[in-house]
């Protein structure tokens, strides 16, 4: 076995001085949150770094729903579930058929819609949201869940497209071509040959919809006030509203909220990384 | 292209006469989003622009001394937070750059801040900062027996904590997009420069900076426009207090929104515009390339 010479130690050494910060840096928040969710209420507030009696009681109270400020959990979580799934499939109809028609048709006007779609993408969202909450009272969605489904999609459009564009545009031309001379239609040639090019691009749109609008909070607490429509981070925010709030249920029902989208961020990282990272900005 | 498709010599209706079938399809594919866009977007912005029209809201705009700190709060997270994260991200993607297999271990891990969603982790930290039995100040009795600092009761510290908190959000995401500028590098630069006796201050400056400055300063400038968006970590921090000291821009729009004053609301997200447009004219210059 060759040893290491003194100069290898010394690099390791100071890449481990960069990266032990860097790990307890990153874990600490959620490493915090972790201890709360498995600490008995009485241990919880003891300061201590980990808990004496670690349990699982905290998720028990959260998933019977024995708490004042959890009696909605499951309602809320479905609703979370179902707003997130909606946004994520009508973003990718919505952004699909626009890159394709944009991209592949190159429909008059074209450029200026992809335009219009990348301004509204640097738009702040919160800044838009002002005037979002009064057009959606003057449309008479407010607390319903289209209100939210909608807003949504009209953030995660832009990128959504852009992202596809891009993508159909390394499509080669003569495959439209050579789909056309043997007689496909353009719905077929959409649906045959375009669509299943497209499935890692769409994969990765889809992931990022639905990662968005599970993650949202402002246009959710906005548009959203009834106990039994919220999302669950609004719910999370409402905990905020009593002093003497269960901060260990808080953090419990916190933990599992923050469970699903880590799974999907990690399962679908290939797509992640490869069509939306790269995509975010050319050099 | 068109012509090709268009081979019906038939006389036709005259909508379809000037337009072939796949751009008749162009257009109904196109609509969907153009619904949306004309809703959402076009008809709220006009809407809001419509109410912001009046002048004394400007007036009684300058004369609220909270709009006058947001504006100046919301430059420190812009200019100070921002390149502070910016440099921390060039730094350590060279650190992940470096071909360790605990390296890459850590780079899963590091994801996770932009994995998780920001709510409980935000709310994980206000409560580590809570005075009285936030696990800071725990810490803080134990080893020196003396009470700790209240942290977001100091409008100072509290601005610094959400900066902090935005900083631990987003540093993942742009150290990876820096990570993948610096990995499209080539590697022969770096022989070649070994070879001559570089040391790595002078392989960063002659090599790894000059294709990476664009992309870097791509980031910031995107960075800055979609931090003055982040209304999560201000609000749910400190919650623009105390006093409304902490308040950036967007949540200051969201107050007075709450307020029902609907015109100051517009008239914020207004006075801001003369920084964000031009900021927004530059990236689409560069992304619709």
């Amino acid at each position: 076995m060759k040893l290491p010479t003194l100069r290898e130690v010394g690099t390791e050494a100071k890449l481990l001085l960069i990266g032990i910060p860097v790990f307890i840096w990153t874990m600490i928040p959620i490493y915090h949150m972790f201890v709360f969710a498995i600490s008995p209420k009485e241990d919880a507030f003891t300061g201590k770094l980990w808990p004496t009696h670690p349990t699982l009681h905290n998720f028990s109270i959260v998933f019977h729903q024995q708490h004042y400020f959890l009696r909605d959990f499951w309602i809320q979580f479905w609703n979370s579930t179902v707003i997130a799934l909606a946004v994520g499939a009508l973003t990718l109809f919505v952004a699909t058929a626009a890159a394709f028609s944009i991209s592949r048709l190159r429909v008059p006007g074209g450029r200026a819609v992809m335009n219009m779609a990348l301004f509204t993408y640097f738009i702040p969202a919160a800044f838009l949201a002002v005037p979002m909450y009064r057009t959606m009272g003057s449309y008479g969605l407010l607390n319903n869940h289209w209100s939210l489904i909608l807003a949504m999609v009209t953030i995660a459009a832009p990128y959504a497209i852009w992202v596809l564009k891009q993508a159909s545009d390394k499509l080669p031309v003569e495959l439209d071509e050579a789909a056309t001379m043997d007689g496909a239609t353009t719905l077929q040639l959409f649906r045959l040959v375009y669509v299943p090019l497209m499935m890692p691009s769409l994969v990765a749109v889809g992931t990022y919809a639905i990662l968005l609008a599970w993650n949202e909070y402002l246009y959710a607490f906005l548009l959203l006030s009834k106990d039994t429509d919220i999302t669950l981070p609004v719910a999370l925010g409402n905990f905020l509203a009593a002093d003497d709030s269960p901060w260990e249920l808080l953090m419990t029902t916190g933990f599992i909220y923050a469970l699903p989208p880590a799974a999907v961020y990690y399962a679908f990282k290939r797509y992640m990384v490869g069509g939306l990272t790269a995509g975010a900005v050319k050099s | 292209m068109a012509i090709t498709l268009s081979a019906s010599d038939a006389p036709s209706p005259p909508l379809s006469a000037r337009l072939s079938p796949p751009q008749v399809w162009g257009i109904v594919l196109l609509a969907p989003y153009l619904l949306v866009f004309l809703a959402f977007v076009v008809y709220p912005v006009g809407y809001g622009l419509w109410l912001a029209r009046q002048p004394a809201s400007y007036v009684a705009l300058y004369n609220d001394p909270i709009f006058a700190r947001a504006a100046v709060n919301t430059l420190i997270f812009l200019v100070i937070g921002i390149n502070i994260k910016m440099l921390i991200a060039l730094f350590l993607s060279g650190f992940f750059a470096q071909q360790r297999p605990w390296i890459r271990w850590l780079s899963v891990i590091f994801i996770l801040p932009w994995a998780v969603p920001s709510i409980p982790t935000i709310l994980s930290v206000r409560f580590m900062l809570n005075p009285e039995w936030g696990v800071v100040n725990q810490l803080i009795f134990k080893f020196t027996g003396d009470d700790g600092p209240n942290w977001l009761n100091d409008p100072a510290v509290a601005l610094a904590m959400a900066i902090g908190v935005h900083i631990w959000k987003s540093l993942p995401f742009w150290t990876l997009i820096l990570l993948t500028g610096r990995l499209a590098i080539s590697h022969d630069l770096y022989e070649a420069s070994d070879v001559d006796g570089a040391n790595w201050w002078q392989k960063f400056r002659y090599i790894t900076w000059p294709s990476m400055q664009t992309l870097y300063i791509t980031c910031t400038l995107l960075s800055m426009i979609w931090t003055l968006g982040d209304f999560n970590s201000v609000y749910l921090l400190t919650g623009g207090g105390p006093a409304d000291l902490t308040h950036v821009l967007s949540t200051l729009g969201i107050r007075y929104l709450r307020l029902d004053q609907l015109s100051l609301a517009m008239a914020s997200i207004v006075c801001a515009m003369p920084f964000v447009l031009p900021l927004v004219y530059f990236m689409m210059k560069r992304l619709s390339r």
